[in-house]
């Protein structure tokens, strides 16, 4: 059976390396590009969020290349995203293709239902090597994050940031291609030893700014213009709110992220579906850790986070920490978010320098 | 004490349980003015660029009220219906004003949610009743009436009375006009409560099109049991109370009542509403004989001369399939 899932951030990775030891033959989803976006805007909603617009994109993308069965995550709301599996489903069927769509619903909620699309996905080889593997994978995971996070505090310091990106994209093949615990340790070290053979300049103090939102659009340059990058490179360290092995850790296997949510109490007691809650509470612990700026990213119409950005003023005022919001949709330009990305690194320096004096 | 009730949102649900309610208690309800221009206009200055009409629309009710009353009734509503939410605009809906709009009055923002069983509806006005009063026997009685009062309110709108008529007919103790449609066509004109029902928002869609020889349902209009039954239809239902009642309606004008054509009514960047939109698209479109299906957008800017041009064209496409003109 062709299988193939949506594509975020690095996590194909882990996805592909996963379906292909149970068994499948993984069509992989290509990295998003002009036409994914332009086929996925072509029959989506108009005013569904960029991230559906994507996933639709590729969907369209790998049934073209055979993909049967697709596989992707499941909700219970408020965020709308919890019934973008079905409403995918329903337009590639209109549409005439004939997939079968396996939607992943939280096991915490409906024990069952996961059970049950879990065991359809592991019989044809056995519990025993899911687990064998599913180890491997989540090794895989954290090692991703290491070294994601390790990129982001090296690459303000990096003199030649080319050499950098180059290295990461390396190290990255490397931990795709290990096939043990072992080796994906091995793949880390080796990954993190490129990028910090990169020469720097360690007496460099970056500007520090926290990168909150909507999961989708933090995680998948493509969606986020590589905002990571810009920044990284006009010297400013991110730190990102989500990682993949935390985000996993604490949404679908627990409860987790109570912390969080309690920092944003205060401003907005109430979980309103997403990221939305989180963004709040997360600017107030920027603030805290003495972050110069935050960047909140969402996707055009994107219901938490209008939420959180209409509350967003006052906890920027009351903590003191800039805040600057962004937008995103399929009319979004490099260039557009390059001058406000700017303006707002210039800001932050100029306060910098005015703490700095007083 | 005078409490003030913003006309939008949640009002064309909650109003007839809310009036008597607090008339019971003895305290004043201020209800802001039928939206309009000016309204909007001191709406859109307060909220966020990104939020729809409708919560734009609130804001500037707010402020037309926060001058005017000594308490603002604006519940966290969670739930209506113990199984779907509503949008989480509603759920935040307190919070986005305290901090957009300055000087407010004092604000009860109550939280209501019916997941936490049938009684607390009743538990969540006793809670909003202690504000004001601490006599637990009159807050008891007003209860019992705004109860009754209530569930009249959702009789006469099966009876197709719009939200306006059906209040005037509650404070004035009337009996309904019967009202009885009449036209060659039936289109389901579905969309939230806030949006249809307030003419401002949908220039006047509902007279337009009943001036045309049109007979209007909407999903009020649908029976509890026959909502019930649709809501088992569908392999996965939306996660909110409104787009949930639009979808099921739409399942049972187009499989139970035959309807001719079916217009939704959304806001420009609604989030729900475009899961919703496109759910309801492709039901009409896979139902057999093919349903019209027409979408309009309404936003801060939506003139009648335009909606009532595209009405226009739809109506006369239908007339024209049916063999009328």
């Amino acid at each position: 059976m062709k299988i193939s899932f949506p594509y975020m951030g690095t996590s194909h990775i882990v996805v592909s390396y996963l379906f292909e030891k149970l068994g499948f033959e993984v069509i992989y989803p290509p990295t998003p590009s002009k036409r994914t976006l332009s086929l996925g805007v072509q029959y989506a909603p108009e005013f569904a969020c960029l991230p559906f617009k994507i996933v639709l994109g590729t969907y369209l993308e790998v049934v073209e290349k055979g993909a049967e069965i697709l596989i992707t995550s499941g909700g219970c709301g408020p965020c709308r995203a919890g019934y973008y599996g079905e409403l995918h489903k329903r337009i590639l069927h209109d549409l005439g293709y004939p997939v079968e769509m396996i939607v992943i619903e939280p096991p915490l909620v409906e024990p069952l239902d996961f059970l049950r699309k879990l065991h359809k996905i592991v019989k044809p080889k056995g519990i025993f090597n899911l687990l064998h593997y599913g180890r491997i994978a989540l090794e895989k995971l954290k090692a991703l994050d290491v070294v994601e996070s390790t990129l982001h505090e090296l690459r303000p310091l990096a003199l030649d940031k080319q050499q950098i990106n180059q290295a990461y994209i390396e190290g990255l093949e490397l931990i795709r291609q290990a096939d043990s615990v072992k080796e994906v340790i091995e793949a880390k070290k080796a990954a993190l030893e490129m990028l910090e053979s990169v020469p720097a300049d360690h007496t460099f103090k970056p500007l520090r700014i926290g990168l909150i939102g909507e999961i989708y659009v933090v995680l998948e340059p493509a969606a986020n213009h590589d905002i990571e990058r810009l920044l990284g490179e006009r010297g400013a360290y991110v730190h990102r709110s989500i990682f993949l092995a935390n985000w996993t850790r604490d949404n679908v296997l627990a409860h987790g992220e109570k912390d969080i949510r309690a920092m944003a109490i205060p401003y907005l007691n109430q979980m309103v579906g997403g990221h939305g809650q989180n963004s709040v509470g997360e600017v107030v612990r920027y603030a805290e850790e003495g972050f110069d700026g935050v960047i909140q990213l969402a996707p055009f119409t994107c219901i938490p986070e209008i939420v959180a950005k209409s509350i967003m003023p006052a906890v920027s005022r009351d903590k003191n920490i800039p805040v600057m919001t962004l937008f995103l949709d399929e009319q979004t330009g490099q260039a557009g978010i390059e001058t406000r990305i700017e303006a707002f690194l210039d800001l932050l320096w100029q306060k910098r320098k005015k703490q700095e004096a007083s | 004490m005078r409490v003030g009730i913003p006309r939008t949102l949640s009002f064309f649900t909650l109003y007839p349980l809310l009036k008597p309610f607090f008339d019971g208690l003895g305290v004043e309800v201020v209800v802001s003015p039928a939206s309009n221009k000016a309204l909007l206009d001191e709406g859109v200055k307060d909220t966020v660029n990104d939020a729809c009409v409708p919560i734009k629309l609130f804001h500037g009710h707010v402020v037309a009220l926060k001058d005017k009353v000594d308490v603002l009734f604006m519940p966290r509503i969670i739930s209506l219906d113990g199984k779907n939410t509503l949008c989480p605009k509603f759920l935040g809906l307190p919070d986005m004003v305290k901090y957009s709009v300055s000087n407010l009055p004092e604000i009860i923002e109550t939280r209501l949610d019916m997941k936490k069983g049938k009684m607390e509806i009743y538990r969540f006005l006793y809670r909003v009743g202690k504000r004001f009063t601490d006599n637990k026997v009159k807050i008891l009685r007003a209860i019992w009436h705004a109860r009754y009062k209530f569930s009249r309110y959702r009789k006469l709108l099966l009876k197709g009375l719009t939200p306006e008529e059906a209040f005037t007919c509650l404070h004035t103790g009337q009996e309904p006009p019967h009202k009885e449609q009449s036209g060659q066509i039936k289109l389901a004109v579905l969309g939230y409560p806030y949006t249809i029902y307030d003419d401002y928002i949908s220039v006047g869609l509902l007279d337009m099109l009943r001036e045309q020889g049109v007979r209007v349902y909407t999903a009020e209009m649908v029976p509890e049991e026959a909502m019930k039954r649709m809501s088992k239809k569908l392999p996965k239902n939306l996660f909110w109370y409104y787009s949930n009642r639009v979808v099921w309606g739409s399942q049972y004008y187009i499989n139970e009542q035959n309807i001719d054509g079916i217009i939704h009514v959304t806001a420009f960047s609604c989030g729900p509403d475009s899961m919703t939109n496109k759910l309801v698209e492709l039901e009409a479109k896979q139902h057999q004989p093919k349903i019209p299906f027409l979408t309009i957008t309404v936003d801060e800017h939506t003139g009648e001369a335009g909606v009532a041009t595209r009405v226009e064209a739809f109506v006369d496409l239908i007339k024209r399939k049916k063999g009328i003109i």
